[in-house]
């Protein structure tokens, strides 16, 4: 028999262990600010953070859908492609001559419906998400480089330029738009049967299936908001560059698939949230300012940022046995 | 007055293959049916129909009288029909709330939910359960096996379902969870739910149920009400013959000690266990669960850090697996899934695996050599298998174990380690294994049985000890064994049962 001391002692530690897991990733993303702070003057100033932040909106609300996949227990390879896509027709369309709104929504539009084909091919022609998205992602880039024929389409609309570079109250646009998006899908996932059936199925789909759950709707509808997320980084990206790149986005799903997994959403599904995912695409991308700031090559930019995925998991793991 | 629930001359095929040949069971408002045969008999396809998981192929199914189709397992709620799956439909990142009403969560407007409502009907089921205790935001991974398959029945109950069926809730539950099951179930009863309970225990069906129905092969057999059977008239109902002796004779075990266990404890699970296994021997294990009986198992083959204490098998000390497997240990999981087969390989395949290692040599696999092992382990241990190519997963309880046994058999161990053998096995199936135990102990093998199965261990064990939280409360020899004894060993109670 142990004695009290020794329960209790033990007690308190499990109540630590469980506080650092709760919190760890934003534990981490402190200590990082506390860090930067020291290493650069330049750091803590609006101007800076501002310029962070706004850089980190376009990751940031493509990761918001990638969150969701990810909790299904899905992958959206295809998003940096969509992204490419939807922006070069952004562009075509102003280009056009067509009126903002209304190029505005056909970039949307463009999203929803190649994510919603991602979620047809996965949940009704049961491929698996990797490859379907991996698909989605070769073509959607195949259909940019036809569009613009290689070429940036330029465009010379300036009201466009409010998108990536307006302020509300003196706070850029995009980390508005950030926010309100982060906020909105914290509450879908939270407090609608919406958000709750994707836990649920990422959690177990047989389960959730046999409860009624309609499993496919819920999947179309998620990979279609992955890319309309998609579209919405396409409207800020367009617009900080005022034309549209063929090669727009590459490699960008790897960078929205990191911010999920440091902000701690389990790959198997089931877990995490867009809170952890905010601060997840946050913690990289004060790194790369940080690393800016240092003027360290870009080129050791890369290596950092994985390492910091590599503690990020090895932290998960480690918690997760500690709890045990 | 007709039945809650009948079904009439139920038959079903998969792609030709008769799976049920006509079946007839009613339940009662207020009844509870004992549904039995062995495993592959045709019961999991029934319940499966009646949860509108497949439609029959022929045949009628009437609720109180009328006849109804049974759409999909919505509609079998609907319905008022609950069943409850041998594996638990729980989502266990999600609360005890958000799973008993999943599909139909409570909302405010359109599909906004409304907790506080979810969390009031949540703590009045989990009352009528008796496990108020847990808070309705209680993540089911938190909860422990028994509290699963209570709040499984909450969640039915919290449909007003009329009719319940339970497919082997009790199968992963000790004997005190066993008794709060079986009484929540006659007090449901009581309240007028109709009850369809498989199982696998008699000792069950005799203690709460009002009636058996007993399939075999897809075939009908029979009902009869329980006050006019006995287990015994119910096994030879399921398997078709007269079972007289259930354990075969015990052989008497030799002189020659093959193992000593001085004084072990692993931190926290064991605490100064000391026992010997003599050559031939079957040694039981009893205990309830987290007695410490997994740990001692895997202690005894190197896998635990111990604190104090030494393991000495045939004068070499065991301190790591591979000294146990070397000296002649196997060990024969719990876990029959999860750590003894790869369920989507061949039997061909998952016989050999321990085999590879030895003939890895040149890394090039002899066909004709390998095909040999193979039949003769199937031959030798009566694996009911068509072909050696099917995939180990789709064979039936007894015949994976029997698979999982068959692996280690090959690697000549002078003694086996068997950690629940026989769980979720069916009865015919169960009198094989066994026989196989006493045929391993006259060729001098010795056995630690360990098992949560009383009769098993009256049956076979030369010797038991019984385990609780961790110590030796305990030792029985076959005669003086019997079930109040270890239970009250390993309940605590130790010398009173004396």
């Amino acid at each position: 028999m142990q004695n009290n001391q020794d329960v209790e002692k033990k007690n308190k530690w499990i109540d630590i262990v469980l506080f650092l897991d709760k919190y760890r990733v934003l534990l981490i993303f402190a200590l990082l600010l506390i860090v930067a702070s020291f290493l650069s003057d330049a750091f803590l100033t609006t101007n800076n953070l501002f310029n962070v932040f706004r850089q980190v909106s376009i990751i940031a609300i493509m990761s918001v859908g990638m969150t969701l996949v990810i909790i299904t227990a899905g992958i959206d390879l295809s998003v940096g492609s969509v992204m490419a896509f939807s922006g070069a027709i952004l562009a075509g369309v102003i280009a056009a001559g067509v009126s903002l709104p209304i190029a505005i929504i056909a970039c949307l539009a463009v999203g929803i419906v190649l994510g919603a084909f991602n979620g047809f091919i996965i949940a009704k022609g049961k491929v698996p998400a990797f490859i379907a998205t991996l698909a989605v992602m070769v073509i959607a880039r195949g259909m940019t480089l036809v569009f613009t024929q290689g070429n940036p389409i330029v465009i010379s609309n300036p009201a466009f330029r409010f998108i990536g570079s307006g302020t509300i109250f003196g706070i850029p646009f995009p980390i508005v738009l950030m926010l309100v998006i982060f906020a909105f899908m914290y509450w879908v996932l939270k407090h609608t049967t919406f958000g709750r059936y994707i836990y649920a199925i990422g959690g177990n789909e047989e389960a959730s299936r046999l409860a009624g759950i309609s499993v496919d709707r819920v999947k179309i509808s998620v990979y279609a908001l992955s890319g309309l997320f998609a579209s919405m980084s396409a409207l800020i990206y367009t617009s900080r560059l005022m034309s549209a790149q063929p090669n727009a986005g590459t490699g960008m799903e790897l960078d929205a698939i990191a911010a999920v997994i440091i902000g701690g959403t389990s790959l198997a599904g089931g877990k995490g949230g867009v809170t952890g995912t905010l601060i997840g695409a946050l913690i990289m991308g004060v790194l790369d300012n940080i690393l800016n700031l240092t003027n360290v090559s870009p080129f050791y930019q890369d290596i950092a940022k994985g390492l910091v995925i590599l503690a990020a998991v090895l932290i998960d793991s480690k918690l997760a046995n500690l709890k045990k | 007055m007709s039945h809650l629930l009948a079904l009439k001359n139920i038959k079903k095929s998969f792609s030709g293959v008769k799976v049920l040949k006509g079946i007839d069971l009613e339940v009662d408002k207020g009844e509870i049916v004992a549904l039995l045969g062995e495993n592959g008999a045709g019961k999991s396809t029934l319940m499966k129909i009646i949860a509108g998981v497949f439609s029959p192929t022929e045949g009628e199914i009437y609720l109180k009288g009328e006849k109804v189709t049974i759409l999909n397992p919505k509609h079998s709620q609907e319905l008022k029909i609950s069943i409850i799956h041998q594996e638990f439909n729980l989502i266990t990142d999600m609360t005890i709330a958000e799973n008993i009403y999943l599909g139909r969560e409570k909302k405010k407007f359109a599909g906004i939910i409304d907790w506080k409502k979810m969390r009031e009907d949540t703590v009045a089921v989990l009352e009528r359960v008796g496990i108020k205790h847990l808070s309705p935001n209680t993540l089911i991974s938190e909860c422990s096996v028994a509290e699963r398959q209570l709040i499984e029945i909450a969640k039915a109950l919290s449909f007003d379902s009329e009719v319940l069926i339970m497919d082997e809730p009790t199968a992963t539950l000790n004997a005190k969870e066993t008794d709060t099951l079986l009484g929540l179930m006659t007090s449901l009863r009581n309240e007028g739910i109709g009850i369809i309970f498989i199982t696998h225990r008699l000792d069950e069906v005799m203690r709460v149920a009002d009636r058996i129905a007993v399939l075999r092969d897809g075939n009908f057999i029979g009902s009869e009400k329980i006050v006019d059977v006995t287990e015994d008239k119910m096994v030879s109902m399921m398997v078709g013959r007269d079972i007289t002796d259930l354990f075969p004779d015990r052989i008497i075990p030799q002189e020659e000690i093959l193992m000593t266990v001085d004084n072990l404890s692993v931190s926290d699970k064991l605490h100064n266990v000391s026992f010997s296994v003599a050559k031939g021997e079957v040694l039981g294990v009893a205990g309830l669960l987290g007695s410490g009986k997994t740990t001692l198992s895997k202690a005894l083959f190197g896998l635990e850090k111990r604190q104090t204490g030494s393991i000495t098998f045939l004068d070499q000390s065991i301190g790591t697996p591979k000294q146990a497997i070397d000296s002649g240990i196997a060990l024969v999981t719990d876990d029959r899934k999860g750590e003894g087969l790869v369920l989507n390989l061949s039997v061909y395949e998952n016989l050999l695996l321990p085999f590879y290692r030895k003939i890895g040599k040149t890394g090039v696999l002899n066909k004709s050599k390998m095909d040999t092992i193979v039949s003769k382990w199937i031959d030798a241990l009566k694996i009911k298998v068509h072909h050696p190519s099917v995939e180990v997963g789709t064979l039936s309880g007894g015949n994976q174990q029997k698979v999982v046994l068959g692996k280690w058999l090959q690697t000549n161990p002078k003694l086996l380690i068997l950690n629940e053998p026989t769980r979720g096995i069916d009865i015919g199936a169960k009198t094989e294994i066994y026989k196989i135990i006493k045929d391993l102990t006259e060729e001098g093998i010795s056995i630690i049985l360990i098992s949560s199965e009383m009769p098993e261990l009256l049956g076979m064990a030369h010797r038991t000890i019984v385990l609780h939280e961790g110590e030796l409360s305990g030792e029985l020899t076959a005669e003086e064994a019997t079930q109040e004894k270890i239970f009250n060993y390993a309940t605590g109670g130790g010398a009173v049962a004396k």
